[in-house]
């Protein structure tokens, strides 16, 4: 038996879809079995919520009078330089730009309290924030100076754009050197001290759809507590690794490159963080519905933590040394026990992605579909696949004479 | 003296700075003893003039934490109220457990059924390695 996205959309619209958490669906196809549980069930909704670097924002601020052209200039937002190499008015910030007088690591570590992601947080949460712009004049655009507030609601558009989020999957860091190392995985001390881990396991986008056969170019979203649509596969999608015979794969995998407006979304779920010794970031949230279009795409999303597995990497020297290394493959179930065995220690683990923001990204979802207000949408095209031959490659340098 | 099963029990952090001459001398055990109090190294040191200095966390009867006070400043130990506290901002907490790792008392944990991050304030020593481990720090000094 199957379904259809738009058979779907009209229960949706009756009020009459279920619509259960990826927590949820775990416990229904244990109990009555996948046919069942796909006749039964609409859609499955997941949820995520961790430190996405790859991920920014454009706005367009408006004309002043007279006029500015900000493009070739030099902007900043509170201290913050932004992108502004466009047309007059438009700019982007990223997540992890820092104030030109942030020390960085310059005693190492430093601390990164501000930067992209917290003037992200700050904007949607409707605070103003200071624009300073320094440019040429032309003859259409005459001025050379700008320093005002802006605020959300005043500017034409606010658009989060995030060309890598919701890792499917994730490495396990550790450190084997003898002293504390400072990343983005977080602080992790000497001697296997502790082994951090980021994702949320069975309730995360990606590891409930592995092969990529629903979401795809044009899905409907939750995203950062408002409205989204994923437009394109992310950076460093990498779709080719090894998997489990679920398709599960077992290492970092597929990425979404995702958007949505600004102005809708929730400080809450869009939130600046600082990684000691490493950056600036913004955490955030992730919804994303699948459509429970027939058994197989039933049973990818009854996936459980116990049968996804994510490799142990050693960040003090195989990392950075960019050397193909595993300490060790363990399961996020093993992981959220709070320990995990790594060359014969046990070692305490810890996640940077927080499971109860997830569980909460799913429930509102959920919620969304549920009361009618949130239909599918049907993918216009299809992310990258397994067998698709798209890899991620590295940089091969190239002598300059 | 009061018994501490019957008076209302109070916790209290203090500071205790301990001259040269008295460092060698048994107080903080006489002082337990004498007024029957629950106490917690959070940490001691002695410095290179040979000052010694005490963090204690005490449990015990009100009046007797009090005249326990009253008893080591009469024996010339310098008392000051931790006027220092570590926090948890629960508004700017995500509960992504990062810092349970970091905690070396377990006064940060996750709750295994929630999966949320309780501060356990007594059992914390005050060393803030929390404060630049989590990343949308939510966890604070108070002074």
């Amino acid at each position: 038996m199957s379904k259809s996205i738009a058979e779907i959309n009209e229960k949706i619209k009756k009020k009459k879809a279920v619509v259960v958490t990826a927590e949820e669906i775990i416990d229904i196809v244990e109990e009555k079995g996948e046919a069942t549980a796909a006749k039964e069930v609409d859609v499955v909704t997941t949820g995520t919520f961790g430190p996405m670097c790859s991920s920014g924002a454009y706005f367009n601020i408006g004309h002043s009078k007279p006029r500015i052209k900000l493009g070739g200039g030099k902007v900043l937002l509170n201290g913050v330089p932004v992108y502004a190499g466009f047309a007059a008015v438009d700019f982007f910030l990223g997540a992890t730009a820092l104030p030109d007088e942030d020390p960085r690591n310059a005693v190492h570590p430093g601390d990164f309290d501000y930067g992209g992601g917290h003037i992200i947080e700050e904007l949607v949460a409707g605070k103003d924030v200071r624009l300073t712009a320094t440019t040429y004049g032309t003859d259409c655009y005459p001025r050379n100076r700008l320093d005002t507030w802006i605020n959300i609601k005043d500017l034409n558009e606010a658009v989060l754009c995030n060309p890598r989020n919701c890792y499917q999957n994730y490495n396990v860091a550790v450190n084997l050197s003898n002293k504390t190392i400072y990343t983005y995985m977080g602080v992790l001390k000497p001697n296997l001290g502790n082994a951090n881990y980021c994702s949320a396991g069975q309730l995360s986008p990606l590891l409930n759809d592995p092969l990529y056969k629903t979401i795809g170019i044009g899905t409907r979203i939750f995203l950062g507590g408002g409205v989204g649509y994923c437009f394109w596969h992310g950076t460093q999608h990498n779709p080719g690794v090894a998997r489990t015979e679920k398709g599960l794969p077992t290492s970092g995998a597929g990425t979404l490159a995702l958007i949505g407006d600004l102005k809708g979304m929730r400080p809450e779920f869009l939130v600046g963080t600082s990684f000691y010794g490493y950056g600036a970031t913004l955490t955030v949230g992730v919804g994303i519905p699948i459509p429970i279009l027939d058994e197989e795409i039933c049973r990818y999303t009854a996936v459980k933590d116990e049968d996804i597995l994510a490799p142990i990497i050693d960040y003090s020297q195989a990392y950075p040394a960019l050397v193909s290394q595993n300490l060790g493959q363990v399961s996020y179930a093993q992981l959220k026990t709070g320990k995990v065995e790594v060359k014969g220690k046990e070692v305490p683990t810890a996640s940077l992605s927080s499971y109860p923001k997830a569980q909460e990204i799913a429930g509102i979802l959920k919620e969304w579909i549920a009361s009618g207000e949130f239909l599918l949408s049907e993918p216009v095209a299809p992310l990258p696949g397994p067998k698709s031959g798209y890899a991620f490659k590295s940089l091969v340098e190239r002598p300059i004479e | 003296m009061t018994n501490p099963a019957e008076a209302t029990l109070v916790s209290r952090k203090v500071v205790l700075h301990f001259p040269r001459q008295l460092v060698d001398q048994p107080i903080v055990c006489n002082m337990v003893k004498k007024y029957d109090l629950e106490f917690n190294i959070l940490r001691a040191n002695v410095t290179q003039n040979e000052e010694g200095l005490l963090v204690l966390g005490l449990r015990g009867a009100e009046a007797a934490v009090d005249e326990a006070m009253k008893y080591l400043s009469d024996l010339g130990v310098k008392v000051q109220a931790l006027a220092q506290d570590i926090v948890l901002n629960e508004a700017r907490c995500t509960n992504c457990g990062a810092c349970v790792v970091i905690c070396p008392t377990g006064a940060l944990a996750l709750d295994p059924a929630t999966r949320k991050v309780n501060f356990y304030n007594e059992k914390c020593i005050l060393c803030e390695l929390c404060i630049k481990a989590c990343p949308p720090r939510a966890m604070e000094v108070h002074f």
